[in-house]
């Protein structure tokens, strides 16, 4: 996945969410429609357009306190409207490493 | 072990009381993020996928045991109960909350231990062979020399905004355990005819986008003059080094695009101003900071103790031992190497559990003391020989005891994209599933010293260049795909990989690196020659048609 910290400008080809990670501790955000930050994607605002996209990140952005390192990240919208990640490096930050902790997998199998 | 100064304890308490500061400043939004982030980044402290991560150095890979049990603590109080061995002498935990940083700092600043210059464009923690003090044929111990460095170049304003990062390592053996040649600079302590002291001194090696070895700039400058010499050296590449792209301005590409003999030329011209000033070495200062290193009183033990005789009929205990146990300096007395490689488990990783476990060992077997390698394995430096198999049997409780230190399946890797903000692919998922397929110690044993290298993007935090088998995860259409390499080698004979043909997909990784060593089984000259020795002798040819004669 080509890191994000490498989007030199905003392209959309699919619907996008705005996400970041909380200041205080790290965690993966995503700016709803309300102008807050959610750890829910699903509560996240949806853009499928690039003007759309720089508006929404210039705003989320301008939240300097409460997130660090806001950008674009592509999602998947399904029949019902449930919004998944768009990619792999996505999915990871919204469940989690793909991977057994070490605490479960420090015993020699 | 070395004990810090009142001047390392307060420098050490002073930056805990900062940092708690700029945190606290942080949070309430007097500080930006673009002004707090150099600050968190010389404390060591990085945005990772989910959370902050918190890299701490472990100067020249020592530890005491006291040490080790306060990284347990911050593992167990501050994340998630483990913490991850890099391959620079550095641990690091993964899930850690700004708010808790200043709390886990202190309580790491009261054993002595600190996460300065873990990050950043200034000099990184000065590393060392995992093995110094005990190895037998060394010229000295080489970390007093690197002590010498960490203090000199400790918040040293002058190159504290370096053009990039900037890493030493030092080693003091033939061999050279500490990956000299991959660094900035690299020290090789040895003797001149004289019988004097001093090193060879490398520069401009590195990995990365742009992978170099080091070259031989100087083959041997006085131990008294190291520090005028490498303050010459940093001194033309913070005048010249670029700092209009980041992928051009570290040391190597400098040194590459002037050639090593200009290079040498300005950093001789430089030298001659400022050798005979302020940072010649007298040999009080050195053996000052020798004073400082505490040594084990050993006893007069035997070679072969009847306890170890008695074990030699435990053939697990034989295997382990033949793998993981290496001679010491003092008869009766041997290193044990602890592998951090676990079947099926992430490279590198320890639970706070087994930290504790083996800090109690460690006190137990070893007087105190730990060592941490780069190639993400601990070692007790000092087990006398007659412990060795109630030791075996204490590490084997802990899952401590995989018998496969320099095989197959001891692979160093970088954390990938399952942590890794600059990742492009994971690295983890495939050293697990190929210390699955290598699972087998018999197998892993006749295939021999094997070293494969995982890093998940061309940053190389897994050091897939110098990898027997190097293994670099890429992008191609969203979708993970890895390069394979064969022949590097980080030692003293340091080579970079070469490719074997196109990147193949996730899935078929595992594939591919059986189907390589295969083809090293059926083409080797003898049993024992190594991995490395038949691709340097035959080429990667022969490989590459195995790889990709069905794919």
């Amino acid at each position: 996945m080509t890191s994000p910290l490498e989007q030199k400008k905003i392209k959309i080809t699919q619907p996008s969410v705005v996400t970041a990670n909380r200041t205080w501790d790290g965690a993966v955000i995503y700016r709803t429609a309300g102008s807050r930050w959610s750890t829910d994607l699903n509560e996240a605002a949806v853009v499928r357009a690039a003007d759309e996209a720089r508006s929404l990140l210039a705003e989320s952005v301008a939240d300097d306190l409460g997130a660090v390192g806001a950008y674009i990240a592509p999602v998947e919208i399904d029949e019902g409207g449930t919004i998944a990640p768009g990619n792999l490096r996505e999915l990871i930050r919204a469940t989690g490493v793909t991977i057994g902790l070490p605490v479960q997998e420090s015993v020699e199998v | 072990m070395y004990a810090y100064d009142e001047i390392d304890r307060t420098l050490i308490n002073e930056r805990v009381s900062e940092f708690r500061d700029q945190v606290k400043r942080r949070l309430s939004g007097e500080l930006t993020e673009d002004e707090f982030k150099m600050l968190r980044l010389q404390n060591g402290v990085y945005l990772q996928l989910h959370a902050y991560m918190f890299r701490i150095a472990i100067p020249y890979g020592t530890l005491s045991s006291a040490q080790l049990r306060r990284l347990a603590h911050v593992a167990r109080r501050y994340d998630r109960g483990y913490g991850h061995f890099t391959t620079r002498q550095n641990i690091q935990f993964n899930w850690i909350k700004l708010a808790e940083l200043p709390d886990a700092l202190a309580d790491l600043a009261e054993v002595g231990i600190h996460s300065m210059q873990t990050s950043g464009n200034n000099t990184r923690n000065v590393t060392s062979d995992q093995w110094a003090g005990v190895a037998p044929g060394e010229i000295e111990d080489p970390r007093i020399w690197s002590e010498v460095l960490r203090q000199y170049t400790t918040l040293h304003p002058e190159f504290s905004f370096l053009p990039r990062k900037f890493k030493f390592a030092i080693t003091a053996h033939a061999h050279d355990r500490a990956a000299i040649k991959i660094h900035d600079i690299g020290l090789r302590l040895h003797k001149n005819e004289q019988s004097e002291t001093g090193f060879e001194v490398l520069v401009g090696g590195g990995l990365g986008r742009t992978p170099f070895i080091a070259k031989t700039i100087r083959p041997f400058i006085h131990g008294r003059d190291i520090l005028s010499y490498v303050e010459a050296i940093m001194r033309v590449y913070n005048r010249y080094g670029r700092r209009d792209n980041i992928y051009k301005a570290r040391i190597k590409i400098l040194v590459h695009e002037l050639g090593i003999e200009k290079f040498a030329q300005e950093v001789e011209e430089e030298w001659q101003q400022i050798r005979d000033g302020a940072l010649r070495l007298d040999d009080d200062t050195i053996e000052d900071i020798r004073s400082r290193f505490s040594y084990p009183t050993y006893e007069k033990l035997p070679h072969m103790p009847e306890e170890l005789r008695k074990a030699a009929h435990d053939p697990l205990f034989e295997r382990w031992r033949r793998n993981a146990v290496f001679p010491h300096k003092a008869t009766g007395y041997s290193i044990v190497t602890i592998s951090l490689k676990p079947v099926g488990g992430p490279p590198g990783d320890a639970t706070a559990d087994q930290m504790d476990a083996l800090a109690d060992l460690a006190d137990k077997y070893s007087f105190g003391e730990i060592r941490v390698g780069h190639e993400q394995n601990l070692a007790l430096p000092h087990v006398a020989r007659r412990d060795l198999p109630e030791l075996w049997k204490a590490l084997d409780k802990i899952g401590l005891a995989t018998p496969n230190v320099n095989l197959v399946s001891d692979i160093i890797a970088c954390p990938g994209l399952d942590y890794c903000s600059l990742a492009n692919a994971r690295s983890i998922p495939i050293a697990q599933e190929l210390t699955r397929r290598f699972a087998n110690h018999d197998t892993a044993n006749l295939i021999g010293r094997l070293h494969i290298n995982i890093s998940g993007c061309i940053n190389a935090c897994g050091h897939h260049h110098v990898g027997h088998i190097g293994i670099l995860g890429v992008e191609k259409n969203g979708e993970e795909f890895y390069q394979i390499t064969i022949g590097g080698r980080a030692d003293e004979k340091a080579e970079l990989g070469v490719l074997i043909g196109p990147a193949v997909p996730y899935n078929e990784v595992a594939d591919v690196i059986e189907d390589i060593v295969e083809a090293y089984l059926a083409l080797r000259a003898t049993p024992d020659e190594l991995f490395v020795d038949t691709v340097k002798r035959l080429g990667v040819e022969p490989f590459r048609e195995r790889v990709y004669a069905t794919r």
